[in-house]
């Protein structure tokens, strides 16, 4: 049963307190949001998970396994996928060979095909574009290509970070339709977003970052319709 | 396809599909290597051959200086002072061990040419594994230090082996390192060019090469793809490091004389140019940009006094022609397109 827990994790940058003892827990099959305004440590906590930061106290474990310690490349191999904040692809690379980059730990060739396939099949456009270099798609293509690139190592957990960013409004929309099909065909996922209301629509549960801290947290029609939480990041 | 160009593949299938074949190719590398070798340092008048000799010690430089700064994006600029550790060590090794150990290989009946050629090999060996372990030493905070820092860390440690072997009374200190044995030919000058080659080339296009370049490209997206960016940076730093030692022992047993000043900044800045110039990330363009840098000083001697001022314009005129480098595609051999050609096809069969 993967279930991915937080307990009290803490992360400086140098002297700067960006998580000051952040709890939380994913349970299988669930979609998680994080949600908060811009410094409340919501990156900073996906960052840390995937290991490209060290917690300086606490503890993560995901099914059991203890991740605190680990490096990036051992967490991967653990199950967990990343798909960093602003789409981050191999620009001079093409579509496939961004994706085969995804698959870089993987040695199984009938599972990565079958992978290539369903995210083929999730954001058809990518393959219309598959040799086309990175560097030459849209906004809203190059976000599809993370989220392609991190599914086709085989998570059993995906951390998307803010994939509707910068992204016009139709797009997000079908984004976040495909987070919901990726989950629904049995993915764990960990939702970094800004754009709360999108992200509560589809997730199970949220918690609210702010400053570091997690203030609220619950099941996400509820926090939808909290009013707090609408004042502060509903906008409404 | 041309007949020419299918006898070159099966000729380049032969040579990398088997033992028998790797063996076959080692051997007649080395034949026509010997050849030359004989052939040019009785054709060739010594100032062109000097020139000739200095040339394929520059490519060894560039080329594994390629390997840190254009495959895996490090930028490192202390490659003389590895190149220093290199040169000091082996030729150390020669002059203080050597007839000790000519007179053991004489003994066992490797006298003569064999017993000097197996006691420069250990030497090269010994100067580009010292070199290595330096490279281990930088490729540590290389891990911690990204960009103008990493630039900063290798130049002053250039600069420290600089001035500890300037102190050290045994390799020669401010005098300098002479009576070191003329082992270098153009033999083994030829065949390190050979090795560089191959080994960097090997490295960049198999599985490996593509997590130096995406190291490279993005070291963040690369960790979270799965690779681990340390081990990968520490690992071209100490492939660099070698190939930039043994081109030390070469130089030191060429000159027969080591000083510390050729192994100044500006020798690895040299290094640097030529890297740049030929393309970061192609080992063609860094063969060609050593071959030019390495030659153009000497023609526009005609030009006296105006030759550095020359040398400068001519450089700064590339880099605005073409910023990217000469060969600057990102390819081996700028081969990319009939190799990949070649993939789809093994692909679609």
């Amino acid at each position: 049963m993967p279930k991915l827990v937080l307990e009290d994790v803490h992360v400086h940058y140098g002297g700067i307190k960006a998580l000051k003892g952040i709890s939380l827990e994913i349970d299988a099959g669930e979609i998680v949001t994080l949600i908060g305004a811009n410094g409340a440590g919501k990156t900073t906590t996906l960052r840390t998970i995937s290991g490209l930061l060290r917690p300086a106290a606490g503890r993560i474990t995901f099914d059991g396994a203890d991740l605190t310690r680990l490096k990036p490349h051992e967490i991967v191999a653990q199950g967990i996928s990343h798909a960093p904040e602003g789409r981050i692809v191999f620009a001079n690379l093409t579509v496939r060979e961004n994706l085969e980059l995804g698959a870089y730990r993987r040695r199984d060739r009938d599972g990565i095909r079958r992978d290539l396939e369903r995210v083929f099949t999730l954001f058809p456009r990518l393959k219309e574009r598959y040799s086309q270099n990175a560097g030459t798609l849209s906004g809203g293509e190059q976000q599809m290509l993370a989220v392609g690139r991190a599914l086709m190592s085989s998570p059993r957990l995906l951390l998307l970070d803010e994939p509707s960013l910068g992204l016009a409004p139709i797009l997000v929309r079908d984004i976040f339709q495909t987070i919901r099909e990726i989950n629904a065909q049995g993915m764990t996922v960990l939702l970094v977003e800004q754009n709360a209301h999108m992200a509560l629509q589809i997730a199970a549960r949220g918690y609210v970052l702010e400053t570091g801290q997690v203030i609220h947290s619950g099941a996400a029609k509820e926090l939808a319709s909290d009013e707090r939480v609408k004042k502060a990041y509903l906008g409404e | 396809m041309s007949g020419a160009r299918r006898a070159w593949m099966a000729v380049e299938r032969f040579a990398t599909a088997s033992l028998v074949g790797r063996l076959a190719a080692l051997a007649v590398t080395i034949a026509v290597l010997v050849v030359l070798d004989r052939a040019l340092s009785r054709l060739l008048n010594p100032y062109v051959f000097r020139i000739l000799m200095l040339c394929g010690i520059n490519i060894v430089l560039a080329v594994s200086l390629n390997l840190i700064n254009g495959f895996t994006g490090q930028f490192s600029i202390g490659h003389a002072g590895f190149m220093a550790i290199g040169g000091y060590a082996a030729a150390a090794m020669t002059t203080y061990w050597g007839p000790a150990a000519l007179k053991a290989f004489a003994a066992v009946g490797l006298a003569g040419g064999i017993g000097t050629s197996m006691l420069f090999v250990l030497a090269l060996l010994f100067g580009g594994l010292l070199a290595a372990a330096a490279g281990l030493l930088v490729g540590i905070p290389s891990l911690r230090l990204r960009g103008d820092y990493l630039a900063i860390v290798t130049l002053g440690f250039g600069e420290i082996i600089r001035v500890v072997i300037l102190n050290l009374d045994f390799l020669g200190g401010a005098r300098g390192f002479p009576g070191i044995p003329r082992y270098t030919n153009f033999f083994w000058v030829a065949f390190s060019g050979v090795v560089v080659v191959l080994v960097v080339r090997n490295l960049v296009s198999s599985a490996y090469g593509l997590a130096f370049r995406m190291v490279r490209d993005d070291e963040t997206a690369a960790a979270a793809m799965g690779v681990d960016t340390t081990r990968f940076k520490v690992m071209a730093f100490v492939i660099g490091a070698f190939f930039a030692g043994i081109a030390g022992a070469l130089f030191g047993h060429y000159l027969i004389y080591l000083h510390t000043n050729s192994f100044t900044f500006m020798k690895s800045f040299e290094i640097v140019i030529m890297v740049v110039l030929g393309g970061m990330g192609s080992i063609i363009g860094s063969v060609i940009a050593a071959i030019l840098l390495t030659i153009l000083p000497e023609l526009l001697r005609s030009v006296q006094q105006y030759r550095m001022v020359f040398y400068s314009a001519l450089l700064i005129v590339l880099m605005l022609t073409r910023p990217q480098g000469l060969f600057g595609s990102g390819t081996p051999f700028g081969l990319g397109r009939l190799w990949s050609k070649r993939r789809e096809v093994r692909r679609a069969a």
